[in-house]
């Protein structure tokens, strides 16, 4: 596996050779510095983490800033770690990983946080149909879920039923999305389809190969 | 809200042709190139400008026209390397950017008044 931290920019459409539309994200990702690389022998798992994105100085606290001395890198705002990197993989403290790791027309997952959506019902959290009719004497049960349950017997709701809550700003992984542009002077990955999170999120762009 | 940066130079990087300026409410005559196996045609598509939506190279427009007695709308991306050419027959006065109220009208209500040049 080898992957990159990023940002979310926004959406566009461009057309490819055959004239398609197609939708992309485009996504800047990287560079992303290596601040440590956890091994077998000292830390019980190989990983390496990668850091991105430039923070102040004074908004660094004293234990980050030194483990920033470490790899001999500013300070920055992410800092995530990747664990089964590439096996038998090169790299040092403060080496930098740029977005040339991905290549034009391969399949890579972006894992992000999706957009909250605040309390919501069960039309729009789980998908229910509600009832479905405003007439036959229904009244304001358009979006109802229904019965939760049996009466006396179990005379409880049982863990887990599906009823409305918190929806959204959840960790979501797509998987298998198309990288269709690579633009390595400005870090910039065009990526089919959308990608989790509000333009400006933090995502993590990965290979599994 | 203002474009970031990094947007304006992936946008900036797809190649727009320059066609003659339309809006809504304008005659325009649309050549689109169709590709049937190996062979590559023209298609006219003529009618009048329901809207202008978007920008940049996801920027597109409506194209009403009346096909036998049929209302035919067609929806083409400005940025389309299919389009051949825009020709504009007739510049319409219309006091609108969106004009949908065309949809209901039928005969001589229907018609745009031609802007005197």
């Amino acid at each position: 596996m080898s992957g990159i931290i990023g940002k979310k920019i926004g959406m566009t459409s461009i057309f490819n050779d055959d004239g398609k539309n197609i939708p992309c994200t485009v996504i800047e990702a990287g560079p992303c510095v290596v601040t440590q690389v956890k091994t077998k022998d000292v830390d019980g798992y190989d990983a390496i983490q990668l850091a991105y994105d430039d923070k102040k100085d004074k908004h660094t606290g004293k234990a980050l800033k030194g483990h920033f001395a470490k790899a001999r890198v500013s300070p920055k705002k992410i800092l995530r770690e990747f664990t089964r990197f590439e096996a038998g993989h090169q790299k040092k403290y403060g080496d930098v990983l740029t977005v040339d790791i991905f290549e034009e027309g391969e399949f890579i997952d972006v894992v992000g946080y999706s957009k909250g959506k605040g309390f919501q019902g069960v039309v729009k959290r789980h998908g229910f149909k509600g009832v479905n009719d405003a007439t036959h004497g229904q009244h304001n049960r358009l979006r109802a879920p229904g019965s939760i349950g049996a009466s006396s017997s179990p005379s409880r709701v049982f863990k887990g039923m599906r009823m409305g809550g918190r929806m959204g700003g959840n960790r979501v992984k797509l998987i298998n999305l198309q990288v269709i542009k690579v633009i390595p002077e400005k870090n910039l990955l065009l990526i089919k389809g959308a990608v989790p999170g509000p333009n400006g999120s933090y995502v993590i762009v990965e290979r599994w190969s | 809200m203002s474009k970031n940066e990094l947007m304006k130079f992936v946008e900036d990087q797809v190649e727009i042709k320059t066609f003659p300026d339309f809006k809504a409410g304008d005659t325009v005559t649309v050549t689109y190139k169709i590709i049937e196996g190996a062979k590559e045609r023209l298609q006219n598509f003529q009618g009048v400008v329901l809207q202008r939506v978007g920008s940049g190279p996801t920027e597109t427009f409506t194209v009403r026209k009346i096909s036998s007695g049929i209302g035919v709308e067609r929806i083409f991306p400005l940025a389309s390397p299919f389009i051949d050419a825009i020709k504009v027959n007739k510049k319409g006065v219309v006091r609108r950017a969106r004009i949908f109220y065309l949809r209901k009208l039928t005969g001589k209500k229907a018609r745009i008044k031609e802007k005197r040049v």
